[in-house]
């Protein structure tokens, strides 16, 4: 049981870091809070698997520090942290069953034997595995060794955070929610720290509290899934999360108005400090852009419409721009020309990729 | 029922030792390790010295005591064996055959090869079984049979003799070692190139050897060294024009007078050629002595 | 990969087919040939039935003690090498460094004894072991130990043994480290993170990926041990008095020192059939792993 805090952790592979080009992961702080379950979410290269084993202790950082609650733990080997990690491909030790490799953690920790029986059968049924332990663990499918897995984590009682990275990699597609449902299940019940590596957004959404974006070696944003969803701190989450991902369109800005090319669009919101070198995007979701017949709105040309299930995506052209938008669904389109809607609490301005906050437009009917 | 376990944290509690790499390091203290290595190196590496430094000394300064290097250095036991037919007549004979022998038992091996790693058929099991107690077949069951066979045929004494009484082990050798790399060979581009029109023999050729090209590299190495390395046979089946060098050397030992420096100097130059390919062979060494099953 | 049925492969396998048997089958009826008979010589050979047989198993006579007498010889040299080599293999399997330019200088250090003659390394043994101008034979006589492998039996013995593990136990190493080498990262992450000692990592995660490279390791050396003919021909000669003579130094002894050709070719079918029928054991345990190994990977 743990809060686990990242103070200025840095980490570069090679000896001698000079850029920031060097670091695998640039400059983090953070603060993963006791009972949580997180979702540390980025594309394949992001740093994710390395903040992972620098947490688990089998990296250790270039910079900083890392403290489980007030201890620091920087240079405390993997086993005397109090870390469980599940990884990608199912580690079982071959030659055991399923009861001794679900108790090999206490053996080696000279739990006493009835202690340690207690436990592991305590274990095996919160993982539905009462019915396997006796067999070999190399003969069981994938999904129960990836439990098996993580059985050797919980049966230390004194586990500070379980660490997954990307668990379900190898799990059939129909077995993957109903083995994320069983984490969620275990999270509620056991109040353990649980960070979840994945470039998934459906696996860290559906699974996490919280989840932390990271792209390129830094964290872009932390936040809960509406947040990121409503509220992109940066274009990268924005363009990540969500499918189809936000538009970013290329604008100027004067005052409390965009200009997507010659289009003018209405901000609520007053932009009078923006840097000037910067690149100057905004940013809205398709679900907050709506088609309409042609009339009142943005002038677009339709270019196809895709039936996603829940429902439908124009994408159309303005001025050059390709934007999604959404089709109500009581709209026929007919011809190419159409207008968009943009809903103008959700349009977002972008420097250099990062948020800009605004001003409220003070005294000023929007 | 989190805490039904109470362990108590001097129970967990590990030795805090700061991790000296980045990568995980997954064995004992590293210096156990160097030692074991340094060690045993060692001990591969003294007797090999020992042969390199006589072959550079004079007679006189190998019998009369023990010097830990060549206090006088001299090369003429390589002279000698150089300029002298009865020795290196014996080199040439011992390449002959293993070079006779190589290119016969990849001929052979590469039809059969590609048989086992693409297709069942009747008794191939036991096929594979009779090849593998081949290999283990002892020598010295061969030898006098061999010798009245190849007496008979009218082959004695010439390299070929050797080559064919060598295929015993090398042909199931090559066999199962280039099985081992076609089987890496997605069977989809054999379809493919049947599809695109390719005759077998131009498949075979065009498209498959150069995709195991290192397979066969790989299996002439070991095929090379096999023969090289075996002497009862090589012995039995030769007596005059085809006598290969490590006989010749055995003549050396046994005659009164022993030439210690001329003796070691034809030791390190048996020594040679399997070290010279060593380098472009190191991966694969474990996989060729056991029969490409590694 | 599943593989299909064809029996036209057989035409490809044919050329080996005929070629191994002319190498291995042809000879071998010669020996069952001789075997049944006996001679006056001078090519008069006469039906002796399984006369040659009965003398060769019954340790009482002269031929049958000799056979045993070797047998028992290279049972024990076969042995005592297997516990040296196997351990010793491992343990230096597990000490190869993990990267860097030291694990290819070290694959080519251990491998050059395995390429080098077998007579060439009888006689560097020769040369090294010798009390005079040896530098083992010289450091250990003057440690003050009484050393001589010509004249005495368990010299000649240790001699011959050491000689072996120089030559072979990089063998064993170098197969361990293949298998050593396909375990990923994660095992040994796990095994931290679980808290397991060094040991057993050892026996929980690295011997048993390394069972079936044993397995291998164990049959080339038995087999190779079991039929050991040239280097302990060179060293010792077999000597002193028959304290090393193996069973295929005798072997060679009977049938071209002697050319006591019915004794030799009964001796060669005995000695065939019990290396037939070790290759037969070790066979099925190493087709019953591989199948298992295919279940649990399925």
């Amino acid at each position: 049981m743990a809060r686990i805090t990242l103070d200025h952790l840095a980490h570069a592979y090679k000896p001698d870091p000079q850029t920031p080009q060097d670091y695998a992961l640039k400059e983090i702080n953070h603060v993963w809070s006791q009972g949580g379950a997180y979702a540390l979410l980025g594309p394949s290269g992001c740093g994710k698997t390395t903040l992972l084993n620098i947490i688990s202790g089998l990296v250790r950082p270039t910079r900083g520090r890392i403290l489980f609650d007030d201890r620091d733990v920087t240079d405390l080997a993997t086993e005397a942290r109090n870390i469980a990690q599940v990884f990608q491909f199912p580690v079982v030790y071959d030659t055991m069953t399923v009861r001794e490799n679900l108790a090999f953690p206490l053996k080696n920790r000279r739990v006493p034997k009835d202690r340690a029986t207690k436990r592991v059968e305590e274990i095996a049924h919160l993982l539905d595995l009462t019915p396997v332990l006796s067999r070999k663990a190399s003969n069981l499918t994938a999904d129960m060794k990836q439990k098996i897995s993580l059985g050797r984590g919980l049966v230390r009682p004194d586990v500070a955070a379980i660490l997954f990275d990307e668990p379900l990699t190898v799990i059939d597609p129909h077995l993957k929610w109903q083995l994320r449902s069983t984490l969620k299940e275990i999270h509620r019940a056991l109040d353990i720290t649980m960070i979840y590596v994945t470039h998934d957004q459906t696996e860290a959404l559906t699974f996490a509290d919280k989840v932390v974006v990271m792209h390129d070696g830094a964290v872009v944003q932390t936040g809960t899934p509406e947040e990121l969803f409503v509220r992109p701190a940066h274009t990268f989450v924005g363009h990540f999360i969500g499918s189809p991902g936000m538009n970013i369109l290329p604008c100027r800005v004067e005052g409390a108005a965009a200009y997507l090319g010659k289009e003018r669009v209405a901000l609520q919101r007053g932009y009078l400090n923006l840097p000037k070198s910067e690149r100057i995007e905004l940013g809205i979701r398709p679900e907050f852009v709506r088609l309409q017949p042609r009339g009142a709105g943005l002038p677009v040309w339709i270019r196809r419409i895709d039936d996603i299930g829940r429902a439908r995506i124009a994408r159309v052209d303005l001025d050059g721009r390709t934007i999604a938008a959404s089709v109500p669904e009581n709209l026929s389109v007919s011809g190419d020309e159409a207008s968009l809607h943009l809903d103008p609490r959700h349009i977002h301005i972008y420097a250099d990729g990062h948020l800009v906050a605004g001003e409220p437009l003070e005294g000023r009917a929007a | 029922m989190t805490d039904s376990v109470a362990i108590r944290s001097s129970d967990v509690k590990a030795t805090a030792a700061p991790l000296t790499a980045n990568k995980a390091v997954a064995g004992p203290r590293v210096n156990g390790r160097v030692v074991v290595m340094t060690l045993y190196l060692l001990f591969l590496m003294l007797p090999i010295y020992w042969l390199v430094i006589m072959s550079l000394k004079t007679n006189t300064e190998i019998t009369s005591g023990l010097t830990l290097w060549p206090q006088n250095l001299t090369f003429d036991n390589y002279v000698t064996i150089f300029t002298d037919r009865s020795w290196y007549s014996g080199y040439i004979n011992s390449l002959t055959y293993v070079l006779i022998n190589t290119v016969l038992s990849i001929a052979f091996a590469l039809p059969a090869a590609y048989a086992f790693s693409r297709y069942r058929f009747l008794g191939d099991k036991h096929l594979f079984f009779w090849l593998l107690t081949n290999r283990m077949a002892p020598p010295a069951v061969f030898a006098l049979p061999f010798f009245n066979l190849y007496s008979a045929i009218g082959l004695f004494d010439t390299p070929w003799a050797v080559a064919l009484a060598h295929c015993l082990f090398n042909v199931p050798l090559a066999v199962w070692i280039l099985e081992g790399f076609m089987s890496g060979v997605p069977r989809e581009i054999d379809e493919t190139a049947a599809i695109d029109g390719y005759s077998f023999p131009r498949f075979f050729i065009k498209i498959f050897m150069p995709l195991i090209a290192s397979g066969v590299g790989v299996a002439a190495f070991f095929c090379f060294m096999f023969s090289w390395v075996e002497l009862l046979l090589a012995r039995t089946l030769t007596t005059v024009n085809a006598k290969p060098i490590a006989a010749t050397m055995t003549r050396t030992v046994s005659a009164s007078g022993m030439d210690w420096g001329l003796l070691a100097a034809a030791g390190v130059l048996t020594i040679i050629p399997g070290a010279l390919v060593i380098w472009f062979v190191r991966n694969y060494i474990a996989k060729g002595f056991a029969l490409g099953r590694v | 990969m599943t593989k299909t049925l064809n029996n036209k492969a057989w035409f490809l396998v044919l050329p080996v087919f005929l070629i191994v048997a002319f190498s291995a089958v042809l000879p071998l009826m010669t020996v069952v040939n001789y075997s049944v008979q006996d001679t006056f010589g001078n090519n008069q050979f006469f039906w002796n039935g399984v006369g040659w047989f009965q003398e060769l198993l019954d340790p009482t006579t002269d031929l049958g003690g000799r056979f045993f007498d070797s047998l028992w010889r290279t049972l024990l040299f076969s042995a005592i090498i297997l516990l040296i080599e196997v351990p010793l293999g491992i343990l230096v399997a597990l000490s190869m460094p993990r990267e860097g330019w030291t694990v290819a200088l070290s694959l080519v250090l251990m491998a050059l004894p395995l390429l080098i003659p077998w007579n060439v390394v009888g006689t560097i043994w020769q040369v090294f072991a010798r009390g005079d101008i040896g530098l083992l034979g010289w450091l250990v006589n003057h440690l003050g130990i009484d050393y001589n492998y010509t004249g005495d039996p368990l010299d000649a013995w240790i001699t011959i043994v050491v000689m072996d593990v120089w030559h072979w136990t990089s063998l064993v190493a170098l197969l361990c480290y293949a298998g050593l080498k396909s375990i990923p990262d994660a095992y040994y992450q796990a095994a931290r993170i679980d808290g397991a000692s060094r040991w057993a990592v050892f026996r929980t995660i690295q011997l048993p990926k390394m069972r079936r490279v044993l397995l291998i390791a164990v049959l080339l050396r038995f087999m190779d041990s079991f039929m050991i003919y040239t280097e302990p021909f060179v060293l010792t000669g077999g000597g002193p008095g028959n304290a090393t003579t193996f069973l295929s130094i005798d072997l060679v002894k009977l049938a071209l020192g002697q050319f006591d050709l019915g004794k030799a070719a009964a001796m060669s079918l005995v000695y065939n059939l019990i290396i037939l029928a070790i290759c037969w054991v070790f066979y099925t345990i190493m087709t019953n792993v591989d199948a298992k190994n295919e279940r649990a990977e399925a």
